[in-house]
């Protein structure tokens, strides 16, 4: 993990509300191929982050860098197609689009057919077309929905609207992928699937990961490491071990010890 | 679903309407429809590029637009302007129309496709209100006494200017540029972050719409001797919204379905003058209560064809897995 530049550069980055800072100071590297953990108590801002990170607020203070590219103030779509895809902590998937759809429409950017090609269905419509109906199907075989390609997003069932958002996120192509609580509401079988799954997905797509989540068990489990947010502040980083025995942390999930 | 469904089909629906061309040509020049029909067969193909032209922006990209009539002012407007005061041919004054809505529509939707929901509809009400209040008061187009426009509208140009809407328009819809157009009406959070420029789709979706609304103006001015203003009202806008939702939100054929049923039950209840806004106003209210999503929901007629047709095998029809 020691190789030369960090993929993603965080420099004193802070996002203020109003009166309220929401994030401050937050300083993180993240190297490629790392599976990096954020954790912190409800409402410590770890979502502010992430929309911090994928351009839907743009920071106060500080540097956003990605492959060296400065991401301050850039427009969401477009840190998208530099490499940076999320999924959501409540789900949006396309609701009233197929499963196979919602996939494809994530495969957007990498057609290159103009719209004139379109109306006029010419060649390299179909090219395209073609191109992107398979890597669709792929990618949904890889996450094992192929039986509900057809099927409405919203009638598959919660633990299947998970994957699929991670299907998605991932046809969008990205170098960096951002999970948000992707167990929120699975139980433990299914939560330990995902465990297997993004630790799989990690190797098969080279892919760098960070991921929020609450429970203690996936992210010790699968992360290399863990930054620990607490009231918009980065207070702790380090190995699993290393953030499970830390005072500061107990403190923050706990409270004071008392005396 | 969505990919080459255009080779079989598609061809088969442009044969069937060739075949509708040919039949009312024949009996235009056989001279057994008299001018009443032929006049509710142009308001059709008008109401029906209007209705599919809503569609894109409301149906397909969810943008709440209730000014269409303000782009099929500027198309009406435009092209009568071309052939009365330039004499140009009527379709360079069609494409004019087309392109000078298209234009407006790209000149408005700029700065009001930032707002959502009712600011929009409010905002795009203003512009047709806006527009209307402008022609009034322009003395080159006759101000509100109307201008002089010669008869040039003829079924094939009605039936050109619909089937090519209406292909346009579907192959739109169907594409990476449709879809990306249907992320942002679904979730345009999301479309965001998978990398579309949602934006973009939604001007692009608003400027074709505009220039369909553009070309039906042209074809609408030409059919009748003179246009007013006040032909232009907001009334006008909620005729076309209305065709749309009753339609069915997202459904192109709905759309077409419920042009052509309104304009023909508002022609014939035009010998009741009394009672046929009550009518014509009961017919949607019944609507609305009793198929609230609208006549064709989402689908589209094709896919009730498609549907006994095996296509390898998947599950298809959505609602036997609902459970």
């Amino acid at each position: 993990m020691t190789t030369n530049k960090p993929l993603l550069k965080v420099e004193n980055v802070g996002i203020r509300f109003g009166g309220l800072k929401a994030v401050a100071e937050a300083n993180m590297e993240i190297y490629k191929g790392e599976l990096v953990g954020l954790i912190g108590p409800n409402g410590a801002g770890k979502t502010t982050f992430f929309n911090l990170l994928t351009g839907v607020y743009v920071p106060t203070e500080g540097n956003l860098l990605f492959n060296g590219e400065r991401l301050n103030g850039m427009a969401p779509f477009k840190i998208t197609r530099k490499g940076i895809s999320r999924t959501f902590q409540n789900i949006r998937l396309f609701q009233d689009l197929s499963v196979l759809d919602n996939v494809k429409v994530a495969y957007h950017s990498s057609a290159k057919n103009s719209i004139i090609s379109s109306i006029f269905r010419l060649p390299s419509h179909f090219k395209n077309e073609k191109e992107i109906e398979e890597k669709s199907l792929d990618i949904l075989k890889l996450f094992k929905l192929e039986g509900y390609v057809h099927e409405k997003a919203k009638n598959l069932p919660y633990g299947q609207q998970r994957r699929l958002e991670i299907a998605r996120a991932l046809a969008a192509n990205p170098k960096l992928l951002l999970l948000d609580e992707p167990a929120a509401g699975m139980n433990p079988q299914e939560t330990h699937d995902l465990m297997n799954l993004i630790a799989f997905i990690r190797d098969q797509f080279e892919l760098t990961i960070l991921l929020i989540e609450h429970d203690m068990n996936l992210v010790m489990g699968v992360c290399e490491r863990i930054y620990v947010l607490d009231h918009g502040q980065l207070i702790a980083q380090g190995t699993p071990e290393e953030i499970r025995n830390n005072p500061k942390v107990i403190e923050a999930y706990l409270g004071e010890e008392v005396s | 679903m969505m990919t080459i469904r255009h080779t079989k089909g598609f061809w088969l629906s442009i044969i069937l309407a060739l075949a509708a061309f040919a039949v009312v040509q024949f009996l235009i020049t056989g001279q057994i429809l008299n001018s009443f029909y032929l006049n509710t067969l142009f308001l059709i193909g008008i109401n029906i590029i209007l209705a599919v032209s809503l569609h894109l922006i409301i149906g397909i990209t969810g943008q709440f637009s209730i000014g269409h009539a303000g782009f099929l002012a500027v198309g009406a407007y435009a092209s009568a302007i071309m052939t009365m005061k330039f004499q140009l041919p009527f379709s360079a004054a069609l494409l004019i129309g087309g392109v000078a809505a298209a234009v407006a529509g790209l000149i408005i939707g700029i700065p009001t496709l930032r707002l959502k929901g009712d600011y929009l509809a409010i905002a795009t009400l203003g512009f047709g209100e806006i527009l209307r209040i402008a022609l009034l008061n322009i003395d080159y187009v006759g101000g509100a006494s109307g201008m002089q426009v010669s008869h040039f509208t003829t079924w094939p140009w009605v039936f050109a200017c619909t089937l090519i809407a209406i292909v346009v328009i579907a192959n739109f819809t169907n594409s990476r540029h449709g879809r990306a157009c249907i992320s942002v009406r679904e979730n345009e959070i999301a479309a965001d972050a998978m990398g579309i420029n949602t934006t973009f789709y939604k001007v692009v979706a608003f400027v074709i719409g505009a220039f369909f609304a553009g070309v039906a103006g042209g074809l609408y001015s030409h059919n009748f001797y003179i246009i007013q203003p006040t032909n232009f009202g907001f009334l006008k806008s909620f005729d076309i919204l209305i065709f749309v939702v009753l339609g069915g939100l997202g459904s192109m054929s709905g759309a077409v379905i419920s042009a052509i049923l309104l304009t023909i039950i508002s022609t014939f209840l035009q010998d009741y003058p009394e009672t046929r806004m009550v009518i014509y106003s009961l017919v949607l209210i019944l609507m609305m209560l009793f198929r609230p999503q609208g006549l064709m929901g989402t689908k589209e007629l094709a896919t009730f064809f498609k549907k006994r047709a095996a296509e390898g095998g998947t599950n298809h029809d959505n609602k036997q897995t609902v459970a």
